[in-house]
C-alpha cells in the first residue's frame, strides 16, 4: 500500500524526529511511503483565524502534492492537521471542480492511529517503550475525526509501557493556534490545568497525536521545572528494543 | 466586550473568583454527566438530534408559528406585543407599566421580575428605574447581583462568580444581616426582603424558556418558586420572549424538559415548571388580571438568512457550554463584557451587537469543541465562530463603510500575508525556516526558548506572548524534509533527540 505522508509543518520544522518515526512505523507495517517537500502547511492557522482565501491556497497545494504522489492515502501525524484536510471541502463552496477533489483527498486522509488501527487493522506492531506514560486526547482529532480508541489499543500493546489514565485527558490543554499568542495568559491558564493533571500522575511521559499540544504542554511543563517528557505516539510506537 | 483580552487578564488575577469558578463549573459538569448517564448516552444523543430538529423545522417556518402562537394566545385572552429592537421592548414594557397603574393612584411602582435573559438584553431594568419604576429582581442569584450594582456572569447561575463569603459580606451592607451569616440566614434574609416587594408589586415581569404555537402558552423553568411569584402575585404580568422560543406543540417539551435541565444544571427537572395559558377566565380565580407577551427580535432574524448562523437561534440558553468552556472556567461571564457569555455568548453576541462591537469575541476560544459537545441541540459553536471569525476578518479589510468601526487588525493581516507568501512556496519556505534557525540562536539556550522580553521581545511580539509563561522548543537542526532527502540519516530518532539536548 502506498501511502503519502504529510508531516504537517510543525512535525517538519520543530519536531522532525515524529516524521521519522511515522515513515519507521509504517514501513514496518508494510506501507511504501512518499513524501513530497512540495507540500508546506496545510493552512490551518489561517483558516482557523478567519483568512479563508489564504488556507484555500494551501489547501490547493496539498489536494495536488496528493494526486501528484499517486498514494492510496494520506497519513498525518496529527489530529487537527488531519481535521483541517476534512475540513477542505468547505474551503470551495464556489469552486465544484476543486470541491470534488477537496473531498476526495478528505475521504483517502487519515490520522497516524486512525491510519494504522483503522484501515490497516493492525494494533500489536512490534514497539517497546520502557515508560509510564499518560495520554492526552487533542480536541480536534478527538471531536472533528472521533479519535479515542485508537490510540489507547495502540499503546495498551506496546511493550514494557504502562498506560496511566489521567482526570479530564479529553480537556483542552488551550493552545487553540494563533489563541495561544493572542491570549496568552489565558492560554497559559488552560495549560496549567492539564500541567497539574499530569504532574499528579507521576508519570514518565505525556503523549498526544499532534505536536501542537505537546509544545503547549512542553513548553509549560518546563517553565514549571517538571521532568515529565512530552513524546509523540509516532515516537512510541517506533520505539525499539534497547 | 471590545475589551475582552484585558478583562481576561484582570479575571486571571483574581484568585478568589476563578476558584468559585472552578468550583462551580467542576460541580455542574459533574451532575450534568452523571444526569446525561442516567438517561444514557445513546438515549440522550437521540434526545438531542430530536431536539435540534424540531428547532431546525421551526425555524425554518417561524413566520408560520409565531403567528399561530400570537393568534391562540390572543384567543386565551393573552395581550402580544411585537418589537423590533431593544429600545422599541423596553419602550412597550414602559408603557404597558404605566397602563397597569392608570386610575390607580395608590398602587406602588415596584415591579417584581424574575431572572430573564432577555431583559438584560434590552436593559430594561435601567429604562424602568429612568421611567421612575422600582425593578427588583426576585431570582435569588440576579438579586445578589442586583444587589451588588453587576450584571450576571452565568446564562442560568447569574451569582456563579460569588463566593459565600462575598455574599455574605454583601448582605451584611445592604440587608443587615450579620456579617458571618450561613447560608440559611441569608437565604431567610432574602426572602424576608422579597416577600414585602411580591406583595407590594402591582406588575410581575419574566421571560419564557418555550412559546408553544398549539396552544398559545408559555413556560417558565425555575428552581426557587420567585418567578412563579412574579407571574402570579401581581395583577399584571409581562413576558418577554426572543422570537426563537416558540415550539410547535405542546408534546414538543417532553423533549426540551428532558434535556434543558440536565444539560444545565444537572438536574432531572427544574423544580417549578410554571405553564401559563391566558390570565385568569374568572375573577374569582387567582393570578394576574392581565397577561403582555412581548416578542422580540433585536438582530435575531438577520441569523435567519443563512443555515450557518441560523442555528445559533436553537439555543436553548442552558448554560452547559459555559461550564463545560475552558476559557469560561478560567476568567468567567464578566470578561466578554456581553450580556451572553461563554460560547454561546461570543456566537450570538456578534450578531445581535454588530461585528463592530463584539469583534473581539470570536476569538476568544481554543475552538477545542467541549461545547459542542455538551450543547442539547447539537449548535456547532466552533463552526460558528470561525464563520465570525471570516466575517470580522472580511469586514477588517473591506473598504471603511458607512458601519466603517471594525478593527482593522493591520499587523494580523500583513503578518498572515506573508506567512501565505511563504509557506505557498515550498522553496520560500525552505529559505524562511533557514532564516528563522540561524535567528533562533539569539534565543535558545540548552535546546529550548526560555523568556524572550526587551527589545527582542518588542521585535517579535508572538515570541513574548509564547515565553511569558511558556518554554518553547525552537526549530530542529535539520528539518524532516532535509532528513527525507539525506535518505533519514540526518536525523534518527534517537539521535536527533541527543541532538537537540533532550535526555
Amino acid at each position: 500500500m502506498r501511502v503519502a505522508l504529510f508531516v504537517t509543518c510543525l512535525v517538519d520544522q520543530v519536531w522532525p524526529t515524529v516524521g521519522v518515526a511515522a515513515v519507521q512505523v509504517l514501513r514496518r507495517l508494510g506501507c511504501e511511503v512518499t513524501f513530497d517537500p512540495g507540500a508546506t502547511c496545510c493552512g490551518q492557522p489561517a483558516y482557523n483565524t478567519g483568512y479563508r482565501g489564504h488556507a484555500a491556497r494551501q489547501a490547493r497545494q496539498w489536494i495536488a502534492s496528493f494526486e501528484r504522489s499517486g498514494a492510496d492515502w494520506a497519513v498525518l501525524p496529527s489530529g487537527s492537521c488531519a481535521a483541517m484536510v476534512h475540513h477542505f471541502p468547505r474551503l470551495f463552496d464556489a469552486e465544484p471542480a476543486w470541491r470534488e477533489r477537496a473531498e476526495r483527498l478528505a475521504e483517502r486522509s487519515r490520522e497516524l492511529c486512525q491510519f494504522v488501527v483503522g484501515v490497516l487493522g493492525r494494533d500489536a506492531i512490534g514497539a517497546h517503550f520502557a515508560a509510564r506514560v499518560t495520554w492526552h486526547d487533542a480536541c480536534h482529532g478527538l471531536r472533528e475525526l472521533g479519535i479515542r480508541d485508537e490510540p489507547r489499543r495502540l499503546l495498551s500493546k506496546v511493550r514494557a509501557l504502562e498506560l496511566v489514565e489521567m482526570p479530564e485527558a479529553d480537556s483542552c490543554c488551550g493552545f487553540g493556534g494563533t489563541f495561544a499568542v493572542k491570549h496568552a495568559e489565558l492560554s497559559t491558564a488552560i495549560a496549567d490545568r492539564k500541567c497539574e493533571a499530569i504532574a499528579a500522575l507521576g508519570v514518565d511521559c505525556v503523549a498526544a497525536a499532534d505536536v501542537s499540544c505537546l509544545m503547549q504542554i512542553e513548553g509549560r511543563l518546563r517553565r514549571l521545572g517538571s521532568a515529565v517528557r512530552a513524546v509523540h505516539v509516532a515516537e512510541i510506537l517506533a520505539g525499539d528494543a534497547p | 466586550m471590545e475589551r475582552f483580552g484585558e478583562n481576561a487578564v484582570a479575571a486571571l488575577g483574581d484568585a478568589t473568583l476563578r476558584g468559585a469558578l472552578r468550583h462551580a463549573t467542576d460541580l455542574f459538569g459533574e451532575r450534568r454527566r452523571a444526569a446525561v448517564a442516567d438517561v444514557g448516552a445513546v438515549e440522550f444523543d437521540a434526545l438531542r438530534d430530536r431536539a435540534r430538529a424540531i428547532k431546525d423545522h421551526t425555524l425554518e417556518r417561524l413566520d408560520h408559528y409565531l403567528e399561530q402562537f400570537a393568534e391562540r394566545a390572543t384567543a386565551r385572552g393573552v395581550r402580544v406585543h411585537w418589537a423590533r429592537d431593544a429600545e422599541e421592548c423596553c419602550a412597550i414594557v414602559a408603557a404597558l407599566c404605566e397602563g397597569a397603574l392608570q386610575g390607580r393612584p395608590e398602587a406602588s411602582r415596584t415591579i417584581v421580575k424574575s431572572k430573564s435573559m432577555t431583559s438584560e438584553e434590552v436593559r430594561l431594568g435601567e429604562h424602568l428605574e429612568r421611567a421612575g419604576f422600582t425593578s427588583v429582581e426576585t431570582d435569588l442569584g440576579e438579586w445578589i447581583v442586583q444587589l451588588a450594582g453587576e450584571a450576571p456572569s452565568h446564562i442560568i447561575v447569574p451569582a456563579i462568580h460569588k463566593t459565600k463569603a462575598q455574599i455574605a459580606e454583601l448582605f451584611a451592607e445592604r440587608v443587615g444581616t450579620a456579617p458571618d451569616a450561613d447560608e440559611q440566614a441569608l437565604t431567610a434574609a432574602a426572602r424576608r426582603v422579597l416577600r414585602e416587594r411580591f406583595a407590594e408589586a402591582g406588575i410581575g415581569i419574566s421571560g419564557v424558556n418555550f412559546a408553544i404555537a398549539e396552544t398559545g402558552s408559555f413556560l417558565v423553568l425555575e428552581n426557587e418558586g420567585n418567578a412563579r411569584l412574579s407571574i402570579t402575585a401581581p395583577r399584571v404580568h409581562i413576558a418577554l420572549m426572543g422570537i426563537e422560543k416558540v415550539v410547535p406543540r405542546l408534546a414538543d417539551l417532553d423533549v426540551f424538559l428532558k434535556l434543558l435541565p440536565r444539560s444545565g444544571t444537572g438536574q432531572h427537572l427544574t423544580t417549578y415548571q410554571t405553564l401559563i395559558t391566558g390570565p385568569k377566565s374568572d375573577p374569582a380565580m387567582e393570578g394576574p388580571d392581565e397577561v403582555h407577551v412581548v416578542v422580540l427580535d433585536n438582530g435575531r432574524s438577520r441569523m435567519l438568512e443563512q443555515a450557518v448562523t441560523r442555528q445559533s437561534l436553537a439555543c436553548i440558553r442552558c448554560g452547559a457550554c459555559l461550564n463545560a468552556c475552558p476559557v469560561y472556567q478560567q476568567v468567567g461571564g464578566h470578561a466578554y463584557g456581553s450580556v451572553y457569555p461563554g460560547p454561546i455568548g461570543a456566537v450570538i453576541t456578534p450578531q445581535l451587537a454588530g461585528l463592530e462591537r463584539g469583534a473581539q469575541l470570536p476569538f476568544a476560544s481554543s475552538l477545542c469543541g467541549a461545547c459542542r459537545d455538551v450543547c442539547p441541540v447539537r449548535i456547532d459553536i466552533p463552526g460558528l465562530l470561525l464563520h465570525l471569525r471570516g466575517e470580522v476578518v472580511g469586514a477588517a479589510s473591506a473598504p471603511r463603510g458607512p458601519r466603517g468601526t471594525v478593527p482593522r487588525r493591520r499587523g494580523e493581516r500583513l503578518a498572515f500575508w506573508l506567512w501565505s507568501f511563504v509557506v505557498r512556496s515550498p522553496w520560500r519556505y525552505a529559505v524562511a525556516t533557514r532564516l528563522v534557525r540561524l535567528g533562533q540562536r539569539l534565543f535558545a539556550r540548552g535546546g529550548r526558548i526560555g523568556r524572550v522580553g526587551g527589545l527582542l521581545g518588542w521585535l517579535a511580539p508572538p515570541l513574548a506572548a509564547w515565553t511569558e509563561g511558556r518554554d518553547l522548543r525552537p526549530l530542529a537542526r535539520h528539518a524532516f524534509r532535509d532528513c527525507w532527502r539525506a535518505g533519514m540519516a540526518l536525523c534518527g530518532t534517537r539521535t536527533a533527540r541527543t541532538e537537540e539536548g533532550e535526555p
